[in-house]
Order: C-alpha cells, then structure tokens, then sequence
C-alpha cells in the first residue's frame, strides 16, 4: 500500500531541494525567468519583502489565481507563503496542491501566540528560526524544512548570519553536554527534550535547513552555503536588482561551486546594479521581521 | 587492484548528493563529490542524484559535463533527478522516455513497498514528485516494478531509479550498482 504525506516524503522534497535556489517571485513571468536561470523551486508571494517593507499594510497569502498561474508556468516545485498562525491560509494553500507551505514571519502574523500546527496537512512545511530553540520548536510543531530568517527585504546579510551561528553554533554546543544537563538545557532551549537529545547525538536537525533573508549577491549565497547552509532562499534580491535574468543565475552558480572563488569571481563581475537595500542594524525594533515567530 | 576501495563519483552540482555519498561510504567506496569536468578523471563510477532536473540539466551543460558524462566508461546510476537526465532527451545514456511529476505533485508523493527482482525481502521506495518510465529501449532490463510501472531498470552499465534508495537505510540498489561498477572494471580490464 503506498503511503503519502509520511515524515520521510515531507522532508524528502526538501532534499532534493539541497545546494538549491529557492527564489521569490509574485506573477508567473517571474517564476519562468527564475526557473530557467536555474531556480530549484519558487516561492509565491503577493510582494516580495523589499516593498512589503516599503509600502507597509498587511501583508497576506498571494492570491489564489496568481498561485495558479505560476504552477501552470513552470515544472519545478512551487512554494507559498501563509501568516503565522493563519491556518485556513494554509488549508486554501493545501488545496491549491502548493509544494511546500512556507508559515513566514515575511507576512504580518495572524496569530500572535500560536504556529500552525502542522501535523494536521499533507503538504509540507518550512518555518524560519533564529535560532536552534525556535527551529525546534517549529520541528516539534510539523515543520519539514527550516530557513533561518535573517532580516528579509534588505538586502543586509548580517542577520542570516547571526542566525546561521546561532543555530549551527546552538547545535555544536549541544554535542559537547553530558547527557543529564540535556534536561535542563531543553528548558532553555523551548523545545521538546527528545528533539534536543537526537540533535545532540546527531549533530544535526532533523530537517533541511536553508538560509533567507539579506542575500543580494553571489557571494552571499555563497558564504551562507560555506557557513553550513543546505541552499538558499533569495527574495527581493533577484527582482529587486537591475537585471534579474543575469543575478539570479550568477547567485545559482554561486550555490553550486560556493567553494571555488575563481568561479565566484567570475559570476560576480559585470551583474549591474543589486538590490539597493538598508542595513539591517537602522531598522527600528518594531521593523525588524525576524522577531516575529514564537 | 584486489582490495583498492573503488572510487565512484557524485555529481554534486545540486540535489541529495551528501545522502548517496554517505550510503556509497558506508559500502567501502571513495567519494568525489564531481562539479566540473577534471572531477571526473580517475572515477570508477558515477552517481547522479535526485533533485531538480532543470537546475542540475543547466549546471551540468553550463560546465560542459554533458561531453564528459557521456565519456565515462564505469557504470552510471541515476535516481530520481538523475533518472531523467539520464534519459534520451537530456544525455542519452539510458535508452528510456520519461515524464516528469508523473505522479502529480508533492501531495502525491509517496512510499511504497518494492519487490526487488530475485530477493523475498520488500523495498521500501521512497516516491518524491517521481518520473514514470514511459518508454524503453528492447535491452532494457527492469528490475523492479510499482503497479506495474517499472521503478528500477538496467541498461547495460547505467541503473536507474524513479526512486530514492539513498533516503532509507537499505543499501541493496546501492549494493547492486557497485556490483555493476565492478562487472563493468572485469569487462575493461
């Protein structure tokens, strides 16, 4: 008897998602440049994060018909963002049969206390963390696939940075505890005791982990892929810049060979203008996306 | 060369490569993770991984891998992903046709358990928006079918799989194409 929507086929697309870019895209024009740049998947968003920041209101689910036309447009897989917490977003994204569900803190939360609980679909979830409580936290709660959020719609990659550390560094401090003080450290942590234990002796989550959030050029990618990053996520810093076409296979190839800093260096030259983007550390504490998740 | 570990390469250019790695290590080989064409010098073998067919089609022609795919003499294993640019509308390698997400999309993906041609033990399959084989060339063996649409064949040196052994802990396809890696080193020899 085939079985669908197991653990292992949820975290199994994400997988083959891996040394990957997943790019944002808001019409099916968009998605067909992206996918033949090279794109592994695409994320369906009604704005990407730079103009969700410029123009401010709430920021929802794209619209079901623009869904629609991005998945007759393109074969690779198509993602969509709900707002935390916003169940029925999600049950309307399962019935559009998207790939993957991305609960984003992008989106103004619906929910201010409570994720969705992600058991309850079909279709797999990726949630962002900050750091390793919070990504286990959304493991505990369904989640398939983990980005860290970084800052999104800035351009600034400082942030993914900071949560790339946090979460690898989080991992790597588990390792070195004895056994008995995993107790504790779930309560510090946030998150369930039996999660924290396998990441303790696995040395890993136990889900992919992407990077998003800051990333607007080839060397960005490339450093998130070098910090331990299993792909990446690229919002406005595709089609915010002043070729897309170009940037988001320069950034593509970037995450293939992010190793090898002849070929990095030869991508980099000539992509015009990047996204113009704001540094992450002017944004007032009531701007910043990445807090926003609990 | 009794005993020298063989060498097999992975193509590494996008996909669930670390997974096959990881499994190929286990069974005794040496691992080259393969991105550009001087990595495929010296390679017993060569595995192509799942993941997105369009990303890892365009990386392998952008760095002229196509040529020196075609090249290889070892055997050459294909899952998922790797099934279809193994086929004869991307590189030719493997005398099938193939449709991609034929099973729809990643809600219909599944698990299931395989007969595995000429062993009682099942395996289990791993189905992620999978291919189906919709054409096959008169040499092509199949070695493993899923009602009655054939999941892993064999033509001559390259094994194929619609799905992904490399997400279990089951070596034996793994197993089976080192065994080919082998038969294929007699042969040249």
């Amino acid at each position: 008897m085939a079985e669908v929507a197991t653990l292992r086929v949820k975290t199994g697309l994400a997988e083959m998602l891996k040394g990957g870019v997943i790019m944002d895209v808001t019409n099916a024009e968009q998605a067909k440049i992206a996918e033949d740049a090279g794109a592994v998947s695409v994320m369906a968003l009604e704005r990407v994060p730079a103009d969700i920041r410029a123009e401010g209101g709430v920021a929802r689910m794209a619209d079901p018909q623009r869904i629609k036309e991005i998945q007759e447009t393109v074969t690779i897989p198509v993602m969509a963002k709900c707002r935390i917490g916003h169940f029925v977003e999600a049950q309307i994204l399962e019935a559009l049969e998207v790939d993957y569900i991305d609960e984003s803190e992008v989106l103004t939360p619906a929910d201010v206390e409570h994720h969705v609980d992600k058991w309850q679909f079909k279709v797999p979830f990726v949630c962002g963390a900050i750091n390793l409580g919070e990504a286990l936290r959304r493991i505990a709660e369904g989640a398939a696939m983990i980005r860290t959020k970084g800052e999104a719609g800035t351009g600034d990659i400082v942030n993914a940075v900071t949560h790339m550390r946090a979460v690898f560094g989080g991992i790597r401090r588990l390792q070195s505890l004895p056994p008995e003080e995993l107790y504790a450290e779930a309560k510090n942590l946030r998150a369930p005791y039996d999660l924290v234990r396998w990441v303790a002796e696995q040395g890993r989550l136990p889900v992919v982990t992407f990077t998003a959030g800051g990333i607007a050029t080839p060397a960005d990618a490339a450093l998130c892929m070098q910090l331990g990053a299993d792909g990446v996520f690229v919002g406005s810093g595709i089609f915010k810049s002043g070729d897309p076409e170009l940037r988001a296979k320069a950034i593509v190839e970037a995450t293939t060979h992010f190793r090898d800093a002849d070929i990095l260096a030869r991508v980099s030259a000539g992509l015009g203008e990047p996204m113009v983007g704001i540094s992450a550390a002017e944004l007032r504490p009531e701007e910043l996306l990445e807090t926003r998740g609990w | 060369m009794m005993g020298s570990p063989l060498r097999i390469g992975v193509l590494a250019v996008q996909g669930d490569f670390r997974e096959h790695a990881a499994m190929l290590r286990r069974l005794g080989a040496e691992v080259v993770e393969v991105r550009t064409p001087e990595q495929l010098e010296d390679v017993d073998g060569l595995v192509v991984p799942g993941g997105e067919s369009t990303a890892i089609m365009r990386l392998i022609r952008l760095y002229g891998l196509d040529t020196a795919l075609r090249r290889l003499h070892g055997a050459v294993f294909g899952t998922c992903a790797g099934m279809i640019v193994l086929d004869r509308d991307h590189l030719g390698m493997a005398d099938i046709v193939v449709d991609r997400n034929a099973y729809g999309r990643q809600v219909a993906s599944f698990e299931a358990e395989l007969e595995l041609d000429g062993q009682s033990e099942p395996l289990r399959g791993v189905f992620i928006r999978a291919p189906i084989v919709r054409e096959r060339g008169p040499d092509v063996e199949v070695l493993a079918e899923l009602d009655g649409e054939p999941v892993l064949l064999r033509d001559g040196r390259v094994l194929v799989a619609s799905f992904h052994p490399e997400l279990t802990d089951d070596t034996r396809v793994h197993e089976l194409f080192l065994d080919l890696v082998r038969e294929r080193e007699r042969v040249r020899a």
